[in-house]
């Protein structure tokens, strides 16, 4: 073995010094730590069903929206605006749905290679570099969160891979979470002056997400399944 | 026999212009040169693990990293595609004769370029 940096040394973080030729002393960046649940809160009071900022947003951002030569009905859906209505009341309300980052995802129980699956801080993904587009997931979501690039994707952001044969959904905008930053959707909605949804984390008692979902107790999607989204919707 | 081969990879590099000896690239890379020739797809696929899996993301070390700092430009300045023989990974990968899928999804210009 000659002189090389391991290849632990090469995913450390930032922080390198050139020891002699081919050695790096690097300092080790630590992977997500556990413990921590990332979730959404979406104030549907505050969401307006003319409003699509936040799924704008997302499409500009990841590059799904690009796609043109797609047919309707299989265009990649990473958020949606859905109109939730109360066949008792009547009551309409308009309410963005995305991954719901569940707790107990369905779509890793039945994932065949692996690729999807839970990451320790809550958040549901799929790892295209091992999906091999069998597309179980997207049978299995009870919420209609996934979708499939059937066609050849040229373009795409730096950012943010996609490719055709893959499934892909809402990562809770994993890279930006990862770097201290918050999801764009939230952004979005934010600038246009609703600020309808909080991020946070959902295990620490005194995040300001955790803090209003004990104070207004949110519904979740389904909660007839009990998949235990991490995404939930207040006024719903 | 091993005398021979050498000499055929070395002027198969001189030919694809991969040895790179006039070319200087910003920065230092994350391993030296013989080091990254050898063992780029397992430094690669041990990183792609570890970003996608446990969120680990250290700034310029990923694909991005690679394409952004190994841009080689057309005539008009503008960064190349993969689409281009002349871009960096291309140097080596049409004389090797070795397809590689990255930029199925990874974008192939530096950050930001679309």
């Amino acid at each position: 073995m000659t002189a090389c940096p391991s290849r632990r040394a090469l995913l450390a973080g930032a922080a390198t010094t050139l020891l002699a030729p081919g050695w790096l002393l690097v300092a080790a960046q630590a992977a997500v730590p556990t413990g921590r649940r990332w979730g959404l809160l979406i104030d549907t009071s505050k969401c307006t069903a003319g409003c699509d900022a936040c799924v704008r947003a997302c499409a500009a951002e990841y590059g799904w929206g690009d796609a043109t030569q797609v047919r309707s009905d299989q265009a990649p859906r990473w958020i949606r605006k859905v109109e939730a209505k109360d066949p008792r009341s009547g009551a309409v309300k308009s309410l963005p749905v995305m991954c719901q980052h569940c707790a107990k995802p369905p779509c890793v129980d039945v994932c065949p290679t692996g690729a999807s699956f839970k990451r320790a801080d809550g958040i549901v993904l799929v790892d295209r570099h091992v999906c091999i587009g069998c597309r179980f997931c997207m049978m299995a979501c009870p919420f209609g969160a996934r979708s499939f690039v059937h066609e050849a994707v040229t373009g795409q952001r730096a950012s943010a891979p996609r490719g055709m044969g893959t499934v892909e959904a809402c990562h809770l905008c994993v890279g930006r979470v990862d770097a201290g930053l918050l999801p764009v959707c939230l952004e979005a909605c934010r600038s246009e002056g609703r600020a309808a949804i909080l991020f946070g984390d959902l295990n620490d008692p005194d995040s300001a997400i955790a803090r209003r979902i004990a104070e207004i107790a949110p519904a979740r999607l389904r909660p007839d399944l009990r998949v235990e989204p991490g995404v939930h919707y207040g006024g719903l | 026999m091993r005398v021979l081969l050498a000499a055929v990879s070395i002027l198969s590099m001189l030919v694809t212009g991969a040895l790179g000896a006039e070319r200087t690239w910003p920065g230092q890379c994350v391993a030296d040169r013989q080091e990254m020739r050898r063992n780029h797809m397992d430094l690669l696929m041990h990183t792609r693990d570890a970003t996608v899996r446990q969120g680990v993301r250290p700034a310029g070390r990923g694909l991005d990293g690679c394409v952004t700092c190994h841009a080689v430009k057309d005539e008009r300045g503008v960064p190349v595609t993969v689409a281009d023989e002349r871009h960096f990974c291309n140097s080596c990968h049409i004389s090797a004769a070795v397809r590689i899928d990255c930029f199925s999804c990874h974008s192939s210009l530096p950050g930001g370029a679309r």
